[in-house]
């Protein structure tokens, strides 16, 4: 009797969580992509109230983990998938599938009274790891350049590690300020500053400097031209399917974009 | 007789907590952070000159964040021990009783200013006025969040020095102005001295105060690694780091214990000046004040 209790019990359970998962999504990974992630997931509960999604941050590689372990049907990730993390996942049946939803470009900004309006990606390197330390090394007068970085655990500092620094470590003189708005707020107030943000911070109290001869804009972005820029993934297992597809089309509507705009990336669609 | 045990286990709950809450926090911080030492080894972490902790392969020197902490702090007490005691002194033993009304709530007001508010005021406006007034590149650095951080501080200064000024006894100012002392050798030579023990702790507590303080150094100190080669260079001490830096490491990793590590020693450093204040006290109250 007891047996059989329990094993009801279990039934209407099992049930229960079934059901529940196909009604349920979990996404997981970059806080680079937490923002347009969170938000979307926000707007697309307020049309389908029948459906719940939990969203986590955690870092690329946790939330390709989590997809592999089949604990996040969504993985958010701001670097594409590692070959070996691919193999993990055939392994255990799951086949991951890269969906861009945005791209995040950065602008390199100086103070609008220096007077100098291009840079190369080989300079930009060369002042934040101290090689160059004079405005007039790179066509500038003879002011000393303060280099001014996102701190060490931002994902903008991750980007431009990966597209600008390419490995070498940023100089140690270097301001590392908390925020994009903390670093636009610093090369306006400071002359003979260098820094950079995040598209979306760019006002008129900045200037920002073309990089290898490209000016950066949603469309140079978006064309792939101008290229201090990476595309955000979110990553599903398989072409997504049932409510994953409803959310991801949700992603990709004009609503959905527009979400990205207003978090500060540059739209795919 | 209900209600008085009822209140007082009240009241004993509400004492236990904060020891739990204290017990809870040492505990949690000297977990997540006594690995980093294991891993990097306690000297390199101390003494280790470079922090780069996202880089590959990572660098978990704190040397530059404690001196950077050393040094504002510092710089912070330079500007507020002379301010603090300073205004305790016209407060308690010169102002004109309506004057000191006036003045000193305003200067406890100082005390209630978020530090948010000091950090924007540094960064939008004293530092490139001292970048300019200076000639130096940058606002953001050490002389700057010292300033801030320094005026911070005045009012804890200044009210527990008041506080000890005014319990020095009456007899003993009479006694010195009845030996032909005029106000200025009385307060230096007979009010101090006696208000001694009151006017160190209080700067103790300044200390401590202004190395665990976040905001200000986070938006104004500038961030910089390198070890300060002049109080214009912009720095990063302890607390920023971890501000700054925790939100977005990966929990478990290195990068995150050696944050804690870092909260370790600021606890130590802490821990340490509150000692001191205590035993500071406490000697006073054996010289029977």
């Amino acid at each position: 009797m007891n047996r059989f209790k329990m094993f009801v019990l279990l039934s209407v359970l099992t049930g229960i969580s079934l059901f529940a998962a196909s009604n349920s999504i979990t996404i997981a990974g970059s806080t680079t992509v937490l923002p347009i992630a969170q938000r979307a997931a926000e707007s697309f509960m307020d049309i389908h109230e029948d459906l719940s999604i939990s969203v986590r941050g955690g870092g690329s590689g946790v939330g390709i983990a989590a997809l592999i372990d089949g604990r996040a049907d969504i993985a958010d990730a701001s670097r594409p998938i590692k070959t070996k993390e691919i193999k993990l996942a055939r392994e255990k049946g799951i086949d991951p599938y890269a969906n861009i939803v945005a791209r995040d470009g950065l602008a390199v900004v100086v103070n609008p009274k220096t007077p100098v309006d291009s840079i190369s990606i080989e300079n930009l390197k060369k002042i934040f790891t101290g090689e160059i330390e004079n405005w007039k090394d790179v066509g500038g007068p003879n002011k000393a350049i303060v280099a001014i970085s996102r701190d060490y655990s931002s994902g903008t500092f991750e980007v431009f590690k990966e597209l600008v620094l390419e490995g070498a470590k940023v100089k140690d003189g270097a301001l590392m300020l908390a925020s994009n708005k903390a670093v636009a707020t610093t090369v306006t107030t400071t002359p003979y500053s260098i820094g950079y943000i995040g598209l979306g911070y760019l006002s008129d109290e900045v200037k920002a400097l073309t990089v290898d001869g490209v000016k950066p804009s949603e469309e140079t972005v978006k064309k792939g031209e101008y290229k201090l820029a990476r595309p955000l993934f979110m990553y599903t297992n398989g072409e997504p399917k049932g409510t994953v597809k409803t959310f991801m089309d949700f992603v990709f509507s004009s609503q959905g974009q527009e979400i990205a705009r207003e978090v500060g990336y540059v739209p795919v669609k | 007789m209900i209600k008085e045990k009822l209140f007082k286990y009240l009241t004993q709950t509400a004492a236990l907590c904060s020891v739990i809450f204290l017990f809870g926090i040492i505990l949690s911080i000297f977990k997540e952070g006594l690995p980093i030492f294991a891993e990097v080894g306690p000297f390199k972490f101390l003494a280790g000159k470079s922090w780069h902790p996202t880089h590959y392969p990572p660098e978990f020197g704190i040397l530059p964040l404690i001196i950077s902490s050393i040094v504002v702090t510092g710089g912070a007490l330079i500007v507020s021990v002379p301010l603090g005691v300073g205004s305790a002194i016209y407060i308690s033993e010169l102002a004109h009783p309506k004057g000191k009304e006036i003045l000193k709530p305003l200067v406890e007001l100082l005390a209630g200013v978020p530090s948010v508010i000091y950090g924007l005021f540094g960064m939008a406006f004293l530092g490139p006025f001292i970048s300019r007034v200076f000639g130096v590149p940058i606002g953001l650095n050490a002389f700057t969040a010292s300033i801030i951080l320094g005026v911070m501080v005045v009012p804890i200064i200044s009210s527990i020095s008041e506080d000890a000024i005014n319990s020095v006894p009456k007899q003993l100012r009479e006694a010195s102005y009845a030996l032909g002392a005029n106000t200025w050798e009385t307060i230096i030579r007979v009010i101090l001295p006696a208000a001694k023990s009151g006017v160190i702790s209080s700067v103790v507590l300044g200390f401590g105060r202004a190395i665990g303080e976040t905001m200000v150094v986070l938006m104004v100190a500038g961030g910089a690694t390198a070890l300060p080669r002049s109080i214009f260079s912009p720095v990063r001490p302890m607390t920023s780091a971890i501000a700054a830096e925790m939100g977005e490491t990966t929990m478990g990793s290195s990068h995150f214990h050696a944050l804690f590590g870092i909260a370790i020693i600021l606890f130590i450093i802490t821990f340490i000046l509150n000692l001191i204040t205590e035993w500071v006290m406490r000697v006073k109250v054996k010289n029977g004040h």
